[in-house]
């Protein structure tokens, strides 16, 4: 028996690290571990609600519209208002946007990493030099792919800062609406990034994945898991949010149901929060942290739904969708993102003709006194909710369960363990010294411990949670 | 002393701290030079907590080997805040001997080692976001457990120039012209508001009632009169597109010290200026802020000072660094 630690794990939106054990060149145990902490729902306890919107915003560079939308959304639940029409379609264009730069970074910044041979340069160098299979010819055309990646990801930026005023964290998503009228010149503007981004889409990076699959398909055997998923919807179809382009369902055992929110607990055993923290419903979430418990090892909650361990993601997204249903694998989760940025951005060429160009694009309304509110959505890496009362005008509570709370989470009250977790058991290490399938099964994943690490709140007052 | 490659580019680590990764990826947005220019010709970045190829132990040697062998060749850019409570276990940057190495001793071991050492956005340069009441991991800026300068590059995120053009500064030329607070006046050097497209109708008082309309967004909460940074000129990003008035809302003050205790509510506008003896009305601050610029004095406080925006218990949770500036700038004021 062998432990293997790897923190940190570069590539990951922040400070992250896990612990293998390794036993005849196979894992026979994982614990994957968020190693920062910053507090956000506290900080949001007593500010204005239409603060939400940007404030968490900043919870995550790579995702931040998907924060802005869901803090939205759980606004105007709260209000009982819905947004002009106009502005429905204006904020899937920046999300669009936005998701279309992540997994465009994600693959070649991220991912790619662990499986070419890169130039002899910082930052590439070091880096682990075994198991890079592609031959040459291929391996230099996807290393031209990821420099033109680059700039291509900076374009999807730059859509958002047409509809949004700046990327990351855009002004242009807020209740009641979107804030950029879709004039002529800024359609135009965006349709031109968005053809070049789909023409790079269409012909380097979902051809790049497939060469890939062809010299790693053993890739459909690691990181294997049972189908348990699920996803609250992405994109509302219409400004009154029944539908979604893609939908909402829970997978348990490869059965598809519809999402009962009550159904949600976040675990804290094995997470450095007093016990009184869990397991509790999000709407009723409370935490207290504790640095010094013994036996915890993660920032990062266990969430679960029904007690089960659920992944989310492209893959879960495509799967519920009926669009994709091979298997649950590393190269499964791989493909997954590729064909969902083509996807997503073949659909905004089509909401682009819906705008309406003068069109309203903001409908002021009241602040409630007192109201609860949810806002769900998809982001880049699986399901985001915002959970949100608000008293005498103000956010008396904020709680937020990201994707990667559910992707990589640690073991929760039953000792179960998290959907990355078990998907690195039972994967075989070639050489211990470089064990590079380790970071290929998390990062299909698209991790971001930015995202899940993270304080919920207690509705207490905080003298009560300084230790 | 030579590089990995043989070349005698200058070297960078970039280190993340409590951050989002922001400031990181808006640096990626980086055009002409961009990102693969700064990598392949104007300077070697071996480490980056995003964008190493290297992991684990093996990252943690590149930190060891530079810190070790090449003191006072590297610029250390710092991205997040620091917290302090329980000795900075509330952000580790990973595990060295076995052991978690957390921030704050990382930052202050490799920025004892340092040639420069620069604060990557607004949590590092002025706590931000993170350090905003209760400041649950009680961190601070990266100047308040340093005892040497930082030069702060804010912003939520920072804008890529700013970054980039101060990286080529100190490459090129050394350390810029700094302000009070250390930033580049390159950059910081004027508020938002001196430089709005939308200043005529302030001056006008032509007020947007709600976000996405096309007046002036003091009424609705803009920052901008207090808040020095170049956005109305620079905008963001590659292609100089647009930035949070031009998209028909308030400017939020992300780049100031203040961010983000001292700019909520997003939405309510910044109290009318009250000076002793003058009452001064909305329309007026535009002049203000000029004269008290001429006076050397940082305007950006002076709408808060005056009106007592900071209260007490938000003075208390302040980095200590800002704490220390506030008091200066009290001082000065009165
Ligand atoms: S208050 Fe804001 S929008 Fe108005 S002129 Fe000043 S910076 Fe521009």
């Amino acid at each position: 028996m062998k432990k293997i630690v790897i923190g940190p794990l570069t590539r990951a939106n922040n400070s992250c690290a896990v612990e293998v054990t390794v036993e005849d060149k196979k894992v026979v145990d994982a614990r994957c571990s968020g190693i920062f902490f910053r507090g956000f729902e506290l900080i949001l306890q007593g500010k204005d609600p239409r603060d939400a919107a940007y404030l968490t915003e900043r919870i995550c560079g790579i995702c931040s519209s998907l924060h802005g939308a869901a803090a939205s959304y759980a606004l105007e639940d709260a209000a009982g208002i819905r947004p002009p029409r106009n502005a429905n379609i204006l904020r899937n264009l920046i999300i669009g946007a936005d998701i279309l730069q992540n997994h465009i970074r994600h693959q070649y910044l991220f991912s790619l990493v662990d499986y070419l041979t890169l130039p002899e340069r910082a930052p590439f160098v070091p880096g682990y030099t075994k198991d890079k299979r592609l031959e040459k010819k291929k391996n230099d055309a996807m290393v031209q792919n990821m420099y033109l990646a680059l700039e291509i990801s900076r374009l999807a930026h730059e859509m958002v800062t047409l509809l949004g005023g700046k990327a990351p964290f855009p002004h242009g998503i807020l209740a009641g609406g979107a804030t950029v009228v879709p004039s002529a010149d800024v359609v135009m503007n965006f349709r031109s990034k968005l053809q070049k981004i789909n023409r790079f889409i269409r012909n380097q990076m979902v051809p790049d994945v497939y060469i890939l699959e062809d010299a790693y398909s053993d890739y459909y055997e690691l990181g294997q898991r049972a189908q348990n998923m699920l996803e609250y919807g992405l994109f509302p179809r219409t400004e009154q949010d029944r539908e979604r382009y893609f939908p909402s369902g829970a997978v348990l055992n490869g059965q598809i149901q519809k999402v009962d929110l009550s159904l949600i607990k976040e675990h804290t055993a094995r997470s450095w929060y007093a016990a009184e923290s869990g397991p509790r419903n999000p709407s009723g979430g409370r935490t207290v942290p504790e640095r010094e418990k013994e036996d915890a090892y993660s920032w990062i909650k266990a969430p679960r739904y029904s007690g089960m361990p659920l992944e989310g993601g492209p893959l879960a997204r495509l799967w519920i969708k009926g669009d994709y249903r091979k298997g649950i694998s590393t190269m499964d989760r791989v493909i997954a993102r590729a064909l969902e940025t083509e996807k997503v951005g073949t659909l905004m060429e089509s909401w682009l003709d819906e705008l309406e160009p003068e069109g309203c694009i903001f409908s002021p309304f009241e602040v409630p006194k007192n109201a609860e509110g949810i806002g769900l959505t998809g982001a880049m890496r699986g399901p985001l909710g915002h959970w949100l009362r608000i008293e005498n005008g103000r956010i008396a509570q904020y709680q937020i369960i990201t994707p990667s709370a559910w992707n990589f989470s640690p073991r929760d009250d039953q000792n179960c363990k998290g959907p990355v977790e078990e998907a690195l058991i039972g994967i075989s290490i070639a050489d211990e010294k470089q064990p590079i399938e380790i970071g290929r099964v998390i990062r299909a994943f698209d991790i971001c411990s930015s995202c899940s690490t993270h304080l919920i709140t207690t509705g207490k007052p905080v003298g009560e949670l300084m230790i | 002393m030579a590089n990995m490659d043989g070349s005698t580019k200058p070297l960078i680590i970039w280190l993340g701290t409590n951050t989002c990764a922001g400031d990181m990826l808006s640096f990626l947005n980086a055009k002409d030079p961009g990102y693969e220019e700064l990598i392949s010709s104007i300077a070697e970045l071996r480490f980056d907590y995003l964008l190493s190829a290297s992991e684990g132990s093996d990252a943690i040697n590149v930190l060891d080997d530079l810190q070790k062998n090449h003191k006072a060749a590297y610029i250390l850019v710092v991205e997040g805040s620091i917290p302090t409570r329980s000795n900075g276990l509330y952000s580790v940057i990973g595990y060295r001997n076995g052991k978690a190495w957390t921030a704050l001793q990382a930052v202050r071991e490799l920025g004892a080692a340092a040639r420069y050492v620069v604060a990557a956005g607004t949590c590092a340069a002025f706590g931000g976001i993170y350090a905003a009441a209760p400041n649950p991991s009680e961190c601070v800026s990266l100047q308040a457990v340093l005892d040497r300068k930082v030069i702060n590059v804010p912003g939520c995120p920072i804008n890529p120039e700013w970054m980039m053009g101060t990286l080529n500064h100190l490459i090129q030329y050394g350390e810029p012209a700094l302000d009070d607070d250390n930033r580049p006046k390159l950059f910081y050097g004027e508020t938002i508001h001196n430089l709005c497209q939308r200043r005529d109708y302030f001056d006008n008082s032509i007020f947007a009632a709600k976000p996405g309309e096309p007046w002036c967004m003091y009424k609705i909460g803009c920052k901008g009169p207090v808040t020095y940074a170049d956005c109305p000129v620079r905008q963001w990003n590659g292609e100089h597109l647009s930035w949070p008035v031009k998209a028909n809302t308030p400017c939020i003050g992300c780049a100031s010290p203040e961010f983000s205790d001292g700019s909520v509510p997003f939405f309510e506008h910044l109290p009318d200026v009250k000076l002793p003896g003058i009452k001064v009305t909305a329309n007026r601050v535009g002049q203000l802020t000029g004269v008290v610029t001429a006076l050397g004095i940082g305007a950006h406080l002076i709408g808060s000072i005056l009106t007592g925006r900071f209260a007490e218990t938000l003075k208390k949770d302040l980095p200590r660094g800002s704490k220390l500036k506030l008091r200066q700038r009290l001082k000065k004021i009165h």
